[in-house]
């Protein structure tokens, strides 16, 4: 039974008395901030200083667990805890002596602290096999599986400078993985299958062509249908996701690529698009070995070459995409070269390169 | 008897925290999370999804906040056969009380599969799992208790921001008045999808953009600041006397080389003229070096991600906004609602606004927005002579006679 009707358009309920009182107190005043050790921050304001302890979790999160995060706080932090954009829960106390053994205990039970500083963040991704009807790879999965390898880096904050790993499991890439420093992106690689009586039923013929980026879909009068140009579908799964009845998935041939050397902030250099190092791995569950062993040798040869305060791509920046294919052993094929809509800034003009082996 | 789970076994092994195990523990009591671990192996045995599109499913009211999710295989996952997703509005920053949490998680354990996703990458805290029956129940709950839901589908996406003034010393302005504001303006936006497509607001507080806003939002709102960076010449010799290698890893990493540190004087200069704000100095000695005074925000349009045309960063529109909390924003809504009229009349069906500013031009979007074009709109003027002449430009050129 519907027990009536609650109020609508309330919004969100107000932030203010959510935070901790000293932020409250320090309330756009704020100092500095130090990072005391991997994954704890202390920002300082003039009524005094805030402890944050920063714990890496897989997003999916059962209510169990969300309730012991409460406890947590309430015993450690007066019940203050807050998010981060990256799936962290970050604890938040103005007792220094609260985070040794706040830390202890979260640890105990299995939930790491680091992810601050010049470290690898927490990784962002998307709902995989777990909740979505687009995703051309799993994503708690593969992040699960790569973070066990990558634990370390999660830890230690001494990197070149910071990390971001992202993941998303199909070209919809919900979240901004197309602006990390590594991401991998769960991919199709055959053309959707046309389901002519199911498109008839239920599927607007105009949207359909509408949503290809190509153009490569044509109506099919005769099937009241469409038919798809193979030579010049790229896989995209737009359509699919305006009509159910052009289902891409494929799993012998559907699987993961990985992009490289993008970044958001503006700090130094301008924010940059990820851009295309490896173009298919296969999907390799429970565990995806190529994966995990891809990732690692990505973030391997980027902590040995660069600079300090370098993130990935400008170390690429700097040796030239020529050089980093090299050092990272990559094959460069023709999938690297742009032949999409923007694509002819990116060829290189003048004979300024690196001769590599 | 339970079904053996061998790949997912897998996945409950190693240091990183185990999504396997979070669904296990919703799974002991609620039988659409067990179902769920089932249809899970399956598909890592598989390698392929067991969930077809969403139906349209909501809340009296509402045309958003709930994205319907069925599986393809009711017959083998009965338990899963609707297992929709619902959006709650997050709280600006993501600040909760323990008592929240306790909250949130037993009107989901009353309505839903237990499971979380704290949080969205939109923002929201997501629900994931429960029965179109259970819907107007869960929102009821919310609803009295003081939470509504998030957007979905072609709507105004629930809005997020950095922490900002909350604890952080770059806030140029104040992200999370700013955002509790505009999600409470555009509430009508927000729950009823009337768009051709989605819209984004993404809010960051100085330029190291911690929430990605260039990214992904079609309006991108930056914090800057338009005068000097603040120097603190003592805490400078502090670095100094420590040991921090000044010269190279703050001067050396400038962009336009604006800074210098004499090492005599364990001084730094800043010649704040060329200074593109880029944060890489304050970000290295956030003692020493402090953002300006002058703040406000900076407005970029037409972020998102690659499907369709191509992926695109958000393009600088308005260089420095003043962000006036007495003002209630004004400035800012202006721009956004002459701007979404603008998309909303022109785009096609599922056409973000980066999209539409490419097709039509960004010559008639800052016509339609009423900006005057800036050389900060651009990395270099046009390469190519093919530009449009009006009569407009016929008529200010005779003195207005025409």
């Amino acid at each position: 039974m519907i027990s009536q009707f609650a109020p609508t358009d309330i919004g969100p309920p107000h932030y203010w008395d959510k935070m901790p009182e000293i932020s409250k107190k320090n309330y756009g005043q704020w100092q500095y901030h130090e990072y005391l050790q991997s994954g704890v921050m202390k920002h300082v304001g003039p009524e005094g200083a805030l402890y944050t302890v920063r714990v890496g979790s897989p997003r999916l999160l059962s209510i169990e667990t969300l309730r012991w995060f409460a406890d947590v706080a309430d015993k450690y932090c007066d019940g203050k805890l807050r998010f981060t954009s990256r799936h962290n829960v970050e604890f938040l106390t103005e007792k220094e002596e609260n985070i040794a053994p706040m830390i202890a205990e979260l640890e105990a039970e299995g939930w790491p602290v680091g992810g601050t500083g010049k470290s690898l963040k927490n990784l962002i991704h998307t709902q995989g096999w777990v909740h979505c009807h687009s995703a051309a790879t799993d994503a708690s999965g593969t992040v699960k599986a790569v973070m066990d390898d990558l634990f370390e880096y999660f830890k230690r904050d001494d990197l070149p400078a910071k990390l971001k790993i992202s993941m998303a499991c199909c070209l919809n890439m919900c979240g901004a993985v197309h602006c990390s420093d590594i991401a991998w992106v769960g991919i199709h690689r055959k053309i959707p299958r046309v389901i002519d009586e199911e498109v008839q039923n239920g599927c607007e013929i105009p949207n359909i062509i509408a949503s290809c980026p190509k153009a490569a879909i044509r109506p099919n009068p005769k099937a009241k249908s469409v038919t798809i140009d193979e030579s010049k579908c790229m896989y995209c799964g737009n359509c699919f996701s305006v009509c159910p009845a052009l289902p891409i998935a494929d799993p012998d041939n559907d699987g993961i690529a990985i992009f490289v050397g993008g970044k958001v902030s503006n700090a130094r250099t301008a924010p940059t698009f990820s851009k295309l190092a490896v173009p298919f791995i296969p999907n390799e569950p429970p565990r995806w070995d190529t994966l995990v062993q891809t990732i690692r040798h990505l973030v391997e040869i980027w902590v040995e070459g660069a600079r300090k305060g370098e993130r990935y791509g400008e170390w690429i920046e700097r040796i030239g995409w020529e050089k980093f294919f090299e050092i990272a052993g990559l094959e460069f094929t023709d999938k690297h070269i742009d032949d999409f809509t923007f694509s002819v800034k990116t060829y290189h003009v003048g004979n300024g390169f690196k001769f590599t082996k | 008897m339970a079904k053996a789970r061998p790949m997912l076994d897998e996945l409950k092994k190693g240091p990183w925290p185990s999504f396997v195990k979070e669904i296990e523990k919703s799974a002991a009591k609620n039988e659409q999370a067990a179902a769920l671990l089932d249809l899970l192996e399956d598909s890592f045995e598989e390698k392929r999804v067991h969930w077809k599109h969403g139906g349209i499913v909501g809340v009296r009211g509402y045309g958003g906040g709930v994205i319907g999710r069925y599986t393809d295989s009711p017959e083998k996952y009965p338990a899963v056969t609707e297992f929709h997703t619902v959006r709650v509005n997050q709280p600006s920053g993501w600040f909760y009380n323990s008592e929240d949490i306790r909250t949130i998680c037993d009107i989901w354990e009353k309505h839903g599969s237990g499971l979380t996703n704290m949080h969205g990458a939109t923002g929201d805290i997501v629900l994931l799992g429960t029965t179109t029956d259970h819907l107007q129940d869960c929102f009821n709950d919310f609803s009295w208790a003081g939470w509504d839901l998030g957007g979905s589908g072609s709507n105004f996406r629930t809005p997020s921001c950095c922490v900002g003034p909350g604890r952080c010393e770059y806030a140029c302005f104040d992200t999370l008045d700013f955002l509790y504001n505009i999600t409470q303006a555009y509430q009508m936006e927000l729950h009823r999808p009337m768009w051709p497509y989605k819209s984004k607001i993404k809010v960051s507080g100085c330029p190291n953009d911690c929430i990605s806003a260039q990214a992904r939002a079609d309006i991108s709102v930056l914090g800057t600041w338009r005068d000097a960076i603040q120097i603190d010449q003592a805490e400078v010799a502090n670095y100094a006397d420590a040991g921090f290698d000044i010269e190279n890893l703050v001067c050396g990493y400038s962009p336009t080389k604006c800074i210098s540190f004499d090492a005599d004087k364990k001084e730094i200069t800043v010649d704040n003229d060329n200074c593109v704000k880029c944060m890489h100095c304050i970000n290295e000695m956030p003692k020493a070096l402090h953002v300006g005074k002058e703040k406000g925000a900076t407005i970029l349009m037409g972020g998102k991600a690659t499907i369709v045309q191509s992926a695109f960063l958000s393009w600088v529109v308005v260089p420095f906004m003043p962000m006036d909390k007495e003002n209630d924003y004004e400035e800012f809504k202006e721009l956004v609602e002459k701007t979404w009229e603008w998309w909303d009349e022109n785009a096609k069906v599922r056409e973000r606004l980066g999209e539409l500013i490419y097709r039509k031009g960004m010559r008639e979007f800052l016509q339609a927005v009423e900006l005057d074009p800036i050389p900060q709109m651009v990395k270099h003027p046009r390469e190519n002579p093919y530009y449009f002449w009006y009569p407009e430009d016929f008529e200010k050129e005779n003195g207005g006679a025409n």
